[in-house]
This record gives C-alpha cells, structure tokens and sequence, in this order.
C-alpha cells in the first residue's frame, strides 16, 4: 500500500463522523444492501450539464474603509501600546500595566455582560416571537432599576436580612416590569399585528419607550424630587468579598455585591434555559416563534404564548434594572437608553432571536466595552506627546460606547446573521 | 348526522374568492376525498376547517356543534386535527418535542408518553431517531411526523392536506398504506391531494373541486374511471 494511500485510509477510518459512529455503534455498522427497487414509470433526467453561475463579486469600498477605520479604533489601543513597547525606556511599564489591569478587566468585564446579557435576552425572545423588536425594552429595564430603588429606600430602615432585603427588590421588581411589559404589548403591539407595514408596531415601540421615559420621569420627579437617583444598598453587600489568596494575586478584587449579581444571572440564565427548552410551556413558546399557524393547528393560543413571552422578557428586563443600579450605583429615568441599545447590539450580535446567542453576545460586548474603557487611556497615558502615535492619546475611556456600537455596524455589514444566528432565508 | 357538515361555506382572500358555496360532509369512519387543481380551493377548506382562516359565508358544524367561530385552539380540542400542507414540522426542535406538541392540549402526561410510543411503533423511522432535529428528516420522515403529530391530539376527525407532496414516488406509497391503515382502524379523515388516482383508491367519497366550487361528487370507486375527473384538471 502506497503511502498516499495509507494517509488516506487513516483520514477516513479516523475522521470525526466515522469516530463518533464508532463510538455510536461499537463499530462501523455493515453497509446496507442496496434495496429493490421496483420499476416505475420512466423519470425525465436532466440532460443540461450543470453549470456553476458565475455571480461578480461586489467589492463594496465604502464598507471596506469603514472597517479598516472600525479596526483602527479597536486596534488602536494595541498600536498604542505598541508604540509604547517599542521605546525601550517604556516598553516594561506599558506590559506590567496592561496585564496588571487585565484580570480585573475581565472580571468587570463579565459583571457588566452578564447585564447586558439578561437585557438582551428580552429583546431576542420578543424578536422571536413576534419579529418585533421591542424598543420600549429599555423603559421596561429602566423602570425595574426605579422599582428596585423604590424598594431599597423603603426598606433602607428596616432591619432584616440584606440579602433578604435584595431578593425582595428583585422580586417586586421582576413582576412589576414582567406586567408593564405584557401591558405594553397588549395595548400597543396587539392592536398592530394586522399592519401591513412591519414599521407600524416598530414605531409604536419607540413612542411608548419614550412615553414610559418621562413617565418614569415625572413619577420620579414628583415622589423624591430629584431626577438622580442613588442606591440605598446595605453596607453589607458592597463589602468587599475575601477572595482565595491566588485570585487575589491575580489583581481580581469583587465585592459580594458583585459575586451575587455573577450568581443571581447564573441562575436566571440557567433557569431561563430549562423553562424554554425542556417545559411544554417553552416548546409551545418555541413552536410559536418557528411558525404560528402551525402552532394553532396543535392547539397553541399564539397570543397566550406572546403574552408569556413579554411577561418572561419583562421580568429579566426588571431584575437587569436591580442588578445594574446595585452595581452602578445611581440610576434616573433615562438609565435604559445607553444599557438598552447595547444590550440591543449584544443581541445582535449574537444573531437576534437566539436565546444562547444573547447570552454569548452581552458578555463578549461587556468585556469589549471594558476593555476599551480602561485599556487605551491607560496606554495613552504612558505615550510621550511628541510620539507620531500621540494622537491615539485621545482615546479615553468615553471611547467605550463608541466601541459597542461600532461593533453593531460591523456585524451588521459582515455578517448580519450574528455569531449564532439562523441566516434568515424566507421559504415560500 | 355526518361528523363534519360544511354548509355554503365561502372564503375571500382580499377580494379573490377562494371557495364558493361549498357543501360537503364527512361521516363517522369515513376517509373522504377533495381532489382538484392548483389553486381550486381545497387547502382553504381545510384552513376554514382548522379555523385559520375565517369564512365569509357559511357554517360548519363538527359532531354537532357550530364551529364556524370558534378559535383555531378550541377546534383542535372538540377533535378536529390537521397535517398542514408542506408538513410544517417544526424544525428546530426534535421529533419528541413535535410529538409533544402535538398533544399541547391534553393534560394526562403518562398517557402521552404512551401515545408517543404507540406513535414510534406505527412510524418506526420516527423512533429511532427521536431526539434528531425534525428539519433534518427526510421529505417522507417529515411527512410522517406531521401526520403523527396530528394524531397525538386523539382527534375524531383528521384532515390531511396533500401528503403526497414532493414526495418521492416509494414514499408516497408508504404513507398511502398508512392512511389505508388508519382506515381501518376507523380513524375518519378529509384527504386534499393532487394525486387523484391514489387519492381516489385510497376513499370512500371523492369531492372535485374546481376554481373554488364543487363540481362532482360520488363514491370513489365509480369515479376512478369518470372521464370527467380528468377534465376537471386539465379544463374543459
């Protein structure tokens, strides 16, 4: 047996599909025997040779610049540091720096993901179910974070458990927003669903994002009289947590505030996952967002599972909101529009309507996001002003939106599907 | 009394009239037939049926009752279950779950998990593969998921929209042979196919529909030979 041959036989006895047959079956099972097939009636083969359509490639150049502009503010940092290892007298400072912030950057990173992740779980699940996407999200969030502020200050005096105090917040403030936002859709999707024109609920979505704003606002404005709002949380759990010795040499330091927001969205992330997909009420939800007519010839109420949906979507909507002004600190009546729209991008990113996809977008965005808020105004800061890469000495830490959003219009252009996402070819 | 009593019934599209004053009934025990063109009407009926789409004109009456306005969910409890055209499987979720689904409406969870298995053993294919995504299978394996799946909801009247579609010609035997064999068993069903010849063996009364309006109507072994079924499909 030639050589050629062997390699051969070796990539197809141990290629992944015939490994895992063999671990399926034991080994491989025996080839069939081809079936008889009776004669049937003469069938029409296809004379014409297939031909490969040729399709010219559009190169696009606009889109081209504007990624290497994209890529030059997500790199720049780097370059920066670069810039800053290449000058000797430099080049230790700028490594110690960068990999001392590292750890933390990515513990915080993942803190601020998981927000975003659980804001953007709302968004995906409505966009699977009804292809709208719910602007009115943030308000939903945003009105959580005042709910859970509400009952902080209320409880502020109280004496019990702080822990307790938190599960209660979270709790108010989950069925108060899960409510608002099967309102919400009853009163100004529902009525819509009929249009013609997919715009019609898209900008009932925004005027009702706007109407709860000031509405949020005005009830703010007249109950505490001030439009800042600062989180009464127990001293308690903004202690910082004692941590194992070699994480703490790592740079890492949490609060137990923290932690428990890392294990509060663990849970809900996990819990979320077994409600949709091993309980009949998350397969019927599922059965609607694949295909609703289909869903009702089973017997599915489709606007049952829709209210479900904006009830489930409302409720993390509502406890993001808690968790975001326990970790942030001060929230106000606008607080959803900037967490909102990138929790909108995370979920984009991941490829809207996939729930995992969410999850996997706000945390890559959240360490992005971090990454770009710490990192390069501390490079910028070590660069002499006279160096040729002193203008990147400009990108501060305000930098960070920019970021999220620029990561939107990339995938937007290269791969509007997202990182898990189904591309959205319509059958007919 | 007939199981299904559709009376006049007429549905619009816009202002395109789909169906036009039909008539028809399906008796307990019956496999019942609706044959006819491209875009004759047949699958509107069934819709109307199921109650997705609303009629104009018209009742239908189910085992007595009036259902022309019910909800689609409260049709499929009285009894009345579809195989929807194209299959329509749900196709990110595995054979299991759209069998599950299927029941959405009965409570009794261990008698599911029986039908399920009553399910595999009359699909076989189905078993065993039944954690495999349904928008994998196979034309023939999704078709028979879609009539397996109609069937979990233990309905008294089953309504089998063009099962032969796309498929190829082996396959279309076999699921003639499993609506043969659901006959027996005394499962009444309203057939809508393009394939007249099977349809018709396969029944015990063919309707013919023809631009929205029923022009023939007989027992079906008669009709197999009716020239004018032929006309029916190519225009008079």
């Amino acid at each position: 047996m030639g050589l050629l041959e062997w390699v051969k036989q070796a990539l197809v006895s141990y290629s992944v599909p015939a490994v895992a047959a063999r671990r399926c079956y034991g080994k491989l099972p025996p080839p069939r025997p081809p079936r008889a097939v009776p004669a049937l009636e003469p069938t029409l083969t296809s004379t014409l040779p297939a031909k490969p359509i040729k399709r010219k490639k559009k190169v696009n150049i606009g889109s081209w610049i504007f990624f290497a502009v994209v890529l030059v503010f997500l790199i720049g940092p780097f370059i920066n540091g670069l810039g800053v290892v290449l000058d000797p007298s430099k080049g230790t400072t700028a490594t110690s720096v960068v990999l001392g912030v590292l750890p933390n950057v990515l513990t915080q990173g993942l803190i601020l993901g998981f927000v975003f992740a659980i804001i953007a779980l709302g968004y995906t699940m409505v966009y699977g179910v009804l292809k709208l996407i719910n602007f009115a999200h943030s308000e939903v969030f945003a009105t959580g974070a005042v709910v859970g502020y509400e009952m902080f200050t209320i409880l502020q005096n109280v004496s019990m458990n702080p822990y307790l105090k938190l599960t209660l917040a979270l709790l108010v403030s989950m069925i108060i927003a899960g409510i608002l936002n099967v309102m919400i859709e009853r009163i100004a999707y529902r009525p819509l669903q009929g249009a013609k024109n997919k715009l019609v609920p898209l900008i009932s979505a925004i005027g009702v994002s706007f109407l709860l704003q000031d509405l949020l606002r005005l009830f703010e404005g007249i109950k505490r009289g001030q439009f800042n709002l600062t989180y009464p949380i127990p001293v308690e759990l903004t202690a910082p947590l004692a941590l194992p010795e070699w994480v703490s040499n790592l740079g890492i330091s949490l609060s137990v505030k923290e932690t428990l927001l890392i294990g509060i969205a663990l849970v809900m992330l996990v819990a979320l996952n077994y409600l949709v997909n091993f309980t009949k009420m998350g397969k019927a939800i599922r059965a609607v967002a694949q295909d609703r007519q289909t869903a009702a010839l089973m017997g599915i109420d489709s606007n049952q599972m829709i209210m479900l949906t904006f009830l489930i979507g409302g409720a993390l909507g509502g406890a993001a909101g808690v968790l975001y002004g326990m970790q942030y600190g001060t929230v106000n009546a606008y607080v959803g529009i900037l967490p909102g729209l990138k929790a909108f991008t995370a979920a984009v990113l991941g490829g809207i309507g996939s729930i995992p996809g969410a999850v996997l977008g706000g945390l890559v965005l959240g360490i992005i996001e971090q990454y770009l808020g710490t990192v390069p105004s501390l490079l910028g800061g070590l660069l002499p002003t006279t160096d040729i890469f002193s203008p990147l000495k400009l990108i501060g830490a305000e930098y960070k939106d920019i970021g999220a959003f620029m990561v939107l219009i990339v995938i937007l252009i290269f791969k509007p599907s997202g990182l898990l996402g189904r591309s959205t070819t319509e059958k007919v | 009394m007939a199981l299904l009593e559709i009376n006049n019934l007429s549905v619009n599209y816009g202002a395109i009239q789909a169906v036009r004053n039909l008539t028809l009934e399906v008796n307990q025990g019956e496999v019942v037939t609706l044959i006819g063109a491209n875009g004759a009407g047949k699958t509107t009926t069934l819709r109307a049926v199921s109650r997705v789409v609303r009629p104009r004109e018209g009742s239908i009456r189910f085992d007595g009752k009036d259902i022309t306005k019910m909800a689609p969910d409260a049709v499929v409890r009285i009894g009345i279950a579809q195989s929807p055209e194209g299959r329509q499987v749900l196709a990110r979720q595995s054979i299991e779950d759209n069998l599950e689904l299927g029941a959405y409406l009965r409570g009794n969870r261990p008698e599911i998990l029986a039908d399920i298995r009553k399910m595999y053993e009359m699909f076989p294919r189905l078993g065993e593969r039944k954690a495999q995504l349904a928008g994998t299978l196979s034309g023939g394996e999704q078709q028979m998921l879609a009539i397996a799946r109609a069937l979990m909801s233990r309905p008294k009247l089953l309504l089998l929209d063009e099962p032969s579609l796309g498929l190829a010609p082996l396959i279309v035997r076999d699921i003639f042979q499993i609506i043969a064999n659901l006959h027996t068993e005394g499962m009444t069903i309203l057939l809508v196919e393009q394939n007249a010849r099977l349809a018709m063996q396969a029944s015990d009364r063919t309707y013919v529909l023809e631009a929205g309006q029923l022009t023939l109507e007989g027992n079906s072994r008669t009709m197999v030979d009716d020239p004018r079924v032929m006309t029916a499909y190519l225009g008079g």
